[in-house]
Parts: C-alpha cells; sequence; structure tokens
C-alpha cells in the first residue's frame, strides 16, 4: 500500500530531532509541521525572511505582512524573529540550518537533485531551492516514487537541469525510504511501506540500489 | 534636502527612461511598492530590466508592467505565480534570467556593498554555473557570482522619517533592505511617515543615506495571495 500525502509526512517527521532549524517547502513536507513530535522543540525557518514560523492565523486576524514561503498567511510565536533575505540565506548558506525537507521532480543515484524546471513546458524558477541544498546541513526528500506517466522518478541520471548535484541524504517516497551514500553504490533501500515488496521496489526504481541488511517496514505510530 | 515627495507619480518624475534597470522588493506580493510600480507603468518606461525575487500576479504588482509589454527582462528566482510571464516567456517576448533565491538576495546586498563579486556554493554543477568561473575552497567548489546595482530601486517600508531612515514590518522586509542600497536612485513608499526624531535610531532597519525619495502611501490594498486560516476551536 502506497502512502498517503499524510503519512510521507509522518515519515518524514522522523527526521527531526530535538532543537532542530528546519526548513519545509512547498507541498507535502510542509504538512511535517503536523507531526512534529510532542515535547520537540523546533525551530520552523521561512526563508522569506523568518524564523519561529507558527501556524495559520484565525479567521480575520490574516496580515498581509506576516506570510511564509509558500506565500501563504501564517502567524509568528513567542521566540520569533524577522530578518531580510540575505539574512536569511546567509543562514542557510552558511550552513546554520539542520534540516531542509523538500518536494522533487527527480533524483539521481549519487542524490543530484532535479525540482526547478521542465524545459519548454514549465518555468517557474527555482526559488530557494538551490541555496536550500547547497547549504543545509542534511536534505532530505519527499515525493512520490514514480511521476505521473508512471516513470520512476529515481533515475542513474537526472533527465531535467539540476537543482543540485550530490545534495540528497535521504528520499522517502510512497513506497519506500532510501538513504543516499554518495559513494558509487547507488541508492540504499532501508524501509518498504506496509505490504511493498522488494522486487515491486526495483521494478520501480531506474536507479542502481542495494537492499539494507537491516530492511524494515516504514513505522507509522 | 528635501527628501519627501506627494505621491508617486511626482517621486519617479525625472528618473525613469527607456532601457533602464529597475529593482523592486518584496516577496510575492508580500512588502511590494504597490504605488510605486503603478507610477513605474504610467511614466511609460520602457524595454525595461526588472531585478525581482517574483513578478507579481496577472493584475497587481510588477504583473502590471507584463500587461503593458514595458519589461524586457527578469531577474528573478521563481514566476510561477504569474500566467501572462509564463505566456510571455515561453513565447519568446520576455527574456529571464533566473537566479537562486539566495544569490540573488546576496548579489543586491553586494551591489550595494560596493563588493563586484563573490563565490557561493549554491548552483555548483548545475545550469546557473554555466559559463561562471569556478574555484575550490577548502576541498569545495563554488561558482562566482556579481554584484548587482540598478538605475533605481523601488522600496516598501512600513514606517519611515523625513530624512529616509525605514523601519519594516514582520516577513515584508525580505528584498527591500538591500535594494535600498543597491539603486543609484532609491524612492520609497512608506504606511506612516514620521518628523525626523520620531524613530528611535536604534530600531532603525535602513538608514536615510540610502534614500533620495520618500512618499506616504495611501490605500494600501496589501492584497493576499494565499489566505490560509484555522477555526478557533
Amino acid at each position: 500500500m502506497a502512502l498517503t500525502r499524510e503519512e510521507l509526512a509522518m515519515r518524514a517527521a522522523q527526521e527531526l530531532r530535538d532543537g532542530f532549524y528546519v526548513n519545509l517547502g512547498i507541498g507535502i513536507p510542509t504538512l511535517v509541521a503536523n507531526y512534529i513530535p510532542k515535547g520537540m522543540e523546533i525551530v520552523l525557518q521561512s526563508e522569506n525572511g523568518m524564523l519561529g514560523m507558527g501556524p495559520f492565523p484565525y479567521e480575520g486576524e490574516e496580515d498581509p505582512d506576516l506570510v511564509n514561503a509558500g506565500k501563504q498567511t501564517i502567524t509568528a510565536l513567542p521566540g520569533s524573529s524577522f530578518f531580510s533575505s540575505a539574512d536569511s540565506f546567509g543562514m542557510i548558506r552558511g550552513g546554520h540550518i539542520d534540516l531542509s525537507i523538500l518536494g522533487a521532480m527527480e533524483v539521481s543515484e549519487e542524490g543530484d537533485l532535479a525540482n526547478w524546471m521542465i524545459p519548454g513546458v514549465m518555468v517557474k524558477g527555482m526559488g530557494g531551492a538551490m541555496d536550500l541544498v547547497a547549504g543545509v546541513r542534511r536534505v532530505v526528500v519527499v515525493m512520490e516514487h514514480c511521476n505521473k506517466k508512471g516513470e520512476s522518478k529515481l533515475l542513474h541520471k537526472c533527465k531535467l537541469p539540476l537543482t543540485g548535484k550530490g545534495c540528497v541524504d535521504l528520499i522517502i517516497t510512497d513506497i519506500a525510504v532510501f538513504e543516499v551514500p554518495g559513494d558509487g553504490t547507488g541508492l540504499k533501500l532501508i524501509e518498504l511501506a506496509p505490504g511493498v515488496t522488494v522486487d515491486e521496489v526495483k521494478s520501480k526504481t531506474k536507479a542502481t540500489m542495494t537492499v539494507s541488511p537491516q530492511l524494515r517496514e516504514i513505522a507509522l505510530a | 534636502m528635501n527628501k519627501v515627495y506627494p505621491d508617486a507619480k511626482s517621486a519617479l518624475e525625472g528618473l525613469t527612461f527607456d532601457g533602464m534597470t529597475v529593482m523592486s522588493g518584496g516577496f510575492g506580493l508580500c512588502g511590494i511598492p504597490e504605488h510605486l510600480i503603478v507610477a513605474l507603468r504610467d511614466s511609460g518606461a520602457k524595454d525595461l530590466t526588472v531585478i525581482s525575487n517574483n513578478c507579481g500576479v496577472d493584475d497587481f504588482g510588477m504583473g502590471l508592467l507584463l500587461q503593458t509589454r514595458q519589461i524586457k527582462k527578469m531577474l528573478s528566482s521563481y514566476v510561477g505565480e504569474n500566467e501572462i510571464f509564463e505566456k510571455q516567456y515561453l513565447g519568446g517576448e520576455l527574456e529571464i534570467e533566473f537566479n537562486p533565491q539566495g544569490t540573488l538576495a546576496e548579489r543586491i546586498r553586494a551591489g550595494g556593498a560596493g563588493i563586484p563579486a563573490f563565490f557561493t556554493k549554491t548552483g555548483y554543477g548545475t545550469l546557473i554555473a554555466e559559463g561562471k568561473e569556478t574555484r575550490q575552497f577548502n576541498g569545495e567548489w563554488y561558482v562566482m557570482e556579481t554584484g548587482l546595482v540598478a538605475d533605481l530601486s523601488i522600496v516598501k517600508a512600513w514606517k519611515g522619517d523625513k530624512e529616509g531612515n525605514l523601519i519594516y514590518r514582520n516577513t515584508a522586509r525580505n528584498f527591500n533592505p538591500m535594494m535600498a542600497t543597491a539603486g543609484r536612485k532609491c524612492v520609497v513608499e512608506v504606511e506612516e511617515l514620521v518628523e525626523v526624531g520620531e524613530l528611535d535610531p536604534d530600531r532603525i532597519h535602513t538608514p536615510g543615506i540610502f534614500v533620495d525619495r520618500i512618499i506616504k502611501g495611501t490605500n494600501y490594498e496589501k492584497r493576499i495571495e494565499r489566505r490560509t486560516t484555522r477555526k478557533k476551536e
């Protein structure tokens, strides 16, 4: 059974550690904020210029001067701070952010990431993604294993223009979790979604992969 | 020295010309100089190169200058909210130079601070690095990016005094402080304009030295791009 969007976010939340400064991308990564374990202190960074991002405002309390990187209205928390985009990316590029969780169109077996353009078809831009994957200490990708045509998004080499080279540390898909050793051995399968077999993952993966001796089922507590 | 102008139109008088480069503050629609953008459109200046993180939406912010085809080239990091943009770009009418957001912010900061170029890890091994000098420092590869300046920067702050000292509010700060430093001329709009001496010098984000002209904007629309809320329990 493939994981739902919520379950993907739940699994990604297991990468959080107490005291982490974390940047969450748009889409499924944003949902990770709903699964921060109780008692764990996480400070969310929004790259447009805020640390300590709070929940959405109550109806009628939206502030147009207070939005996140997805342009959604949000709130501040006790201890929040605001700063310029230059300072914001100074903390990203300077390695001060512990974890970045973001989406992908393609990931290669060496951890190359593509998520910002499809030549001739879609031009949206990379936003802060290139800076995040270059500067944040640990990069986790959350995505569907296959694209809408049913083709593997995990590849030997990315076909689309790269966002970053050798930058991904962990890939969480709706059927499996892979570590990216980045040492020429390909992706390392470490977890399977409930009911999914190694053979199914292999048949849906167009990248070199090994299977961890400690392979286990994704825990969704 | 009088920096205070009565409105956006008069504040841009004599500062706009065809083929000029303009920096415009804001992230999405948050913290954009909405009155100065309209005045820039109404100035009729064309073939503009616009440096702005985004390009507004079709009918608000920088999107207004796409409608009138006054923009020749954009330097941005993300333009996904704007359909006219995508159409003009894919149709070959509009040039775009995508910059990673942090690289864009730092290029503007550097430009304003007199730094012609710097090295960053961002974009190494990608399209962005093509044709650019790369260099290794402490075993890691970096890409050389150049500082940016503009003929004019238009900036939105929350509060300002008549000397041009500025205070921004919440996440409406974003690109505004760096852009204020990187325009050969900088024109600012504020929601509250106060007398010199009324702002606490310790709370000023942009010192007045960077500001050439300032106006008090009225009837701010401050449009929200994505209104997200929760219900009271």
